[in-house]
């Protein structure tokens, strides 16, 4: 029997169960050390499909969960996933290993923070295995869960609570979208697996719902992955632990957005909009991002921004890449290799960053840019690190970096030859926009580690006496720093065993086998391809404004707060929080009279208009009786009466007027040959009045309170709207009898059947008994409730409260 | 004979609501009071006003007013009498725990939210 490796997804959970209880029983040793067997014994396992997937083959295991709905647990392992599950274990290994010396085992609650970690682990795994829509989107929505918990970590922090709650906001925001594009493919196609919508992809295109289903996924990809305008969150989540910063926002969990564009590109490229969108707000991103990186002071700030930018420049290829699904060129063909390995290069180099901003900050106290300076001879590893991962951040020989950035150009310089959706004038933009931006980009690579390592020291300065790192700190950063360097110069073994397979599971279309991917990396080009002089451009222009930093730095300045990203969405969370709450006040105003007229002017408003709208006006007189005399005097009697209850200035007089009003009605019962209510009625009507009479003594004298005219003219036009609705309804629905009474089966059984005389008597007591039953458990509830009232003081605790 | 009612029933509604509408606890009872009489009316109108004798048997007598409406109606009474008494009370304490019948004064405050 094989292993079931879906199970494996979850594997951290399960590992997380335990971790409480290993925190709290062994104090001798770091948490972290039980932690760390497990993304490794995960990594090594998925080294095994390593050679399935070069070979263009995929492994499948399966898990049924709603099996009538067609909701599994797919583990689909082809280049792709495995791609990310190397990434994910590999630097989730590293990450728990340089967090057991980066956390205090005394000082910080480690238990939380590794079941976190883990919870998170198995929740990525979950999202690049998964072959079901629906069960991709559960492990979505437990990264964004597991990355609010863990930005939020050291929750007695304001910062913490702030940023953890803007990244839940804006992840939220897109999880729900991309789940609405979901449930548009599955529509669409009749299934959740991602495998069969792409296999029937082509017959999505021109469906009226591609174009939306296409959109909200993008909105969700775009959420995740930090693009523009969705970036905001990013740089506050860098109020969590350096080791979260390191794994979540930069390696892994912001790279779901891209690995969903790359994965549902099949599906999705076909069209302009997907090309458009994807290309052009990832090198909008990629601008933006490294155009705001050299503003920041904070280190870890400087390195969000560039992941921003990173994860546009990446974005931005996997769009370019999409375009061989309507050209197949070998001019084109590279993008999506390009993105690939660039998505590999930046974990690597971007990981090692943020554990030496980590160490930096751990060492001297402080990631103020500013206050930093000079610790090259203090941290001489450390810097060695951070130079190695900068430079290929830059895209300089000889590191990773360059390959992919040279790629890069390469894919952007040729845009400008794909004819379709108007690239062709506006392709000229993209190449000129990527250079400027990795002009930047090699800017805030200086800037990054040259204002920390190089200049003047400033020890004195610094909150803590900085000396170099413990070794075990290091040893991250070093193993990330040494495959920067080991990628540039074997780029085609990764190119072999890990980029072409993935390529060939985004482009089903063109490749049957990872070999048939065309491309060879190279860091020499000769010299005349373009790119090169394009670096040498970027090398001579970024190294000039990196000298000049400090002359046009302040023109950042010119940019005020209030028109930031950030400031719209404080506003719309202030909007929707007090707006809301100020909205809600004007309309609920504690008094009854309002709710009251609410519900009686949408009550006759809505039931005339119904009527208009179903022309039911049509009144049939011939249905109706003879108006009798006595009906007539009877009807002047009761309505003079209830005129008197309206008009009476004394509590009396209104008493005895309601009084006469029931004696009419019981009146009315006896014109209408109805006895047994007439009886009723007057007892009734009588007790009634006794009962208030009774009360008389203690009741409020009668009194409108001042009550404004306007109010009062207000409150008579909603009644009378009340009023006329009723007669409408009254005659309308009597003029349109559609089934006859059932009374004569009463009449006709009442004898034989029930053994009475009296109609209504035997419906009450034999052919209806249950309402009466009840009528009766209404009254001693009534009975009950009055006795309560009146014999019941709890009160006294109130009347002390009053006192007060 | 069923136009009349009608507009009567109509005419105690419109009066009930006015009462309700107002801001003295003493003329909602008194308006929930003429609400039920209005309703009573209603249903007896829809049932049909037609009929030349009370639904008891008798020998002779063939057309009986609809008996089932009269049923409804005598049910609707007793639960009306009940609430009534039961709102009737409920004023009364209402009154007495807070000296005041004007119900724009009643409207908890921030505390209660």
């Amino acid at each position: 029997m094989t292993l079931e490796f879906v199970l494996l997804i979850f594997l951290p959970i399960v590992a997380a169960l335990f971790i409480p209880l290993l925190f709290r029983k062994i104090k001798g040793i770091h948490t972290g050390w039980f932690v760390l067997a497990v993304p490794v014994v995960l990594f090594i396992y998925y080294t095994t499909f390593i050679k399935t997937t070069m070979d263009g083959g995929h492994a499948l295991s399966e898990l049924q969960w709603i099996p009538s709905l067609g909701i599994s647990f797919v583990s689909y392992l082809d280049g792709l996933s495995i791609l990310f599950s190397l990434l994910i274990t590999g630097i989730g290994a590293l990450v728990v290993l340089y967090s057991i010396f980066y956390l205090d085992k005394n000082k910080e609650k480690l238990g939380n923070f590794y079941v976190y970690l883990l919870l998170f682990m198995s929740a990525m795994l979950g999202v690049v295995q998964s072959d079901n829509v629906i069960s991709l989107y559960l492990f979505w929505e437990l990264t964004s869960i597991s990355s609010f918990l863990l930005i939020g970590y050291w929750f007695t922090r304001d910062g913490s609570r702030f940023g953890a709650l803007k990244s839940m906001m804006v992840t939220v925001f897109g999880g729900l979208m991309m789940l609405g594009g979901f449930i548009l493919l599955g529509i669409m196609g009749g299934t959740f697996s991602i495998r069969e919508l792409i296999a029937q992809s082509s017959t999505f295109v021109g469906h009226e719902f591609f174009t939306l289903a296409l959109v909200l996924i993008l909105l969700g990809a775009f959420t995740k992955s930090a693009q523009f305008p969705f970036y905001i969150w990013l740089p506050d989540a860098m109020e969590a632990p350096t080791p979260v910063s390191a794994y979540l926002h930069s390696a892994t969990m912001v790279k779901a957005g891209l690995y969903l564009v790359a994965r549902f590109t099949p599906i999705f490229a076909a069209s302009e909009v997907w090309i458009w969108l994807v290309t052009g707000i990832g090198l909008l991103t990629l601008f933006w991002g490294s155009l705001f990186a050299v503003k920041q002071t904070d280190l870890k700030a400087i390195l969000a921004f560039s992941t921003v930018s990173q994860l546009g420049l990446i974005m931005s290829l996997l769009g370019a890449g999409a375009i061989t699904f309507h050209v197949d060129e070998a001019l084109f063909s590279f993008a999506m290799f390009a993105a690939i390995f660039h998505l590999i290069n930046h974990a690597t180099f971007k990981g090692s960053l943020f554990m030496i901003a980590g160490i930096v900050d751990h060492e001297t106290g402080t990631r103020d840019i500013r206050k930093l300076g000079g610790l090259m001879s203090i941290m001489p590893v450390s810097f060695t690190v951070a130079f190695i991962g900068s430079m290929s951040m830059a895209g300089l020989p000889p590191f990773n970096g360059f390959l992919s950035k040279e790629m890069f150009l390469q894919s952007m310089l040729a845009i400008r030859h794909f004819e379709l959706f108007n690239f062709s004038t506006w392709g000229v933009v993209f190449p000129v926009v990527a250079w400027i931006a990795s002009v930047f980009t090699f800017i805030y690579s200086f800037y990054f580690v040259f204002k920390t390592f190089a200049g003047k020291q400033k020890i004195g300065k610094l909150p803590r006496k900085p000396h170099e790192a413990p070794f075990g700190m290091l040893i991250s950063p070093v193993i990330l720093a040494m495959l920067v360097v080991t990628i540039f110069f074997i780029p085609n073994v990764v190119g072999k065993w890990l980029v072409k397979p993935a390529v060939m599971a985004i482009q089903p279309y063109q490749y049957s086998h990872p070999s048939e991917v065309g491309v060879h990396v190279s860091a020499w080009h000769g010299f005349d391809s373009p790119e090169l002089w394009l670096t040498v451009g970027i090398v001579l222009i970024g190294g000039l404004l990196y000298l000049s930093l400090s002359k046009w730095q302040k023109f950042y300045g010119i940019q005020p707060d209030t028109l930031s990203l950030n400031a719209l969405y404080d506003t719309t969370m202030m909007f929707s929080e007090k707006g809301m709450n100020r909205l809600s006040r004007i309309y609920m105003t504690g008094l009854i009279r309002t709710y009251l007229l609410y519900i009686f002017a949408f009550l006759s408003v809505t039931t005339i208009a119904m009527l208009f709208l179903q022309d039911a006006f049509a009144v049939d007189m011939s249905s109706f009786s003879k108006i009798s005399a006595y009906g007539l005097i009877n009807a002047v009697i009761l309505l003079l009466a209830v005129a008197f209850v309206l008009l009476s200035k004394t509590r009396l007089g209104a008493i005895i007027s309601l009084g006469a009003v029931g004696y009419s009605v019981a009146l009315f019962f006896v014109i209408f040959k109805a006895p047994d209510l007439a009886l009723t009625q007057l007892v009734i009507e009588t007790v009634s009045v006794a009962l208030f009479l009774l009360a008389f003594q203690h009741l409020p004298k009668l009194s409108d309170h001042g009550e404004k005219k306007s109010h009062k003219f207000v409150n008579a036009i909603i009644a009378l709207g009340v009023g006329v609705t009723v007669t409408l309804v009254a005659l309308s629905s009597h003029s349109q009898k559609l089934v006859q009474s059932i009374s004569q089966y009463y009449k006709d059984t009442v004898e034989t059947e029930a053994g009475g005389g009296n109609i209504v008597n035997v419906i009450l007591v034999d052919y209806r008994g249950f309402d009466t039953l009840f009528e009766i458990a209404v009254l001693a509830i009534a009975g009950i409730g009055v006795l309560g009232m009146i014999k019941l003081r709890l009160a006294r605790k109130e009347s002390s409260d009053e006192n007060k | 004979m069923e136009l009349l009612m009608a507009v009567t029933a109509g005419l105690l509604f419109t009066a009930a609501i006015y009462l309700i509408l107002s801001r003295s606890l003493i003329k909602v009872v008194l308006g929930t009071g003429l609400l039920s009489h209005g309703a009573h009316l209603f249903i007896l109108t829809m049932g049909g006003l037609g009929g030349d004798a009370p639904p008891v048997l008798a020998d002779g007598v063939d057309s009986f007013a609809d008996p089932l409406p009269q049923a409804l109606i005598l049910t609707a009474i007793v639960i009306s009498f009940g609430v009534t008494a039961f709102i009737l009370v409920l004023a009364y304490r209402t009154y007495a725990v807070h000296k005041t019948d004007d119900l724009s004064l009643m409207k908890g405050n921030d505390e209660h939210d």
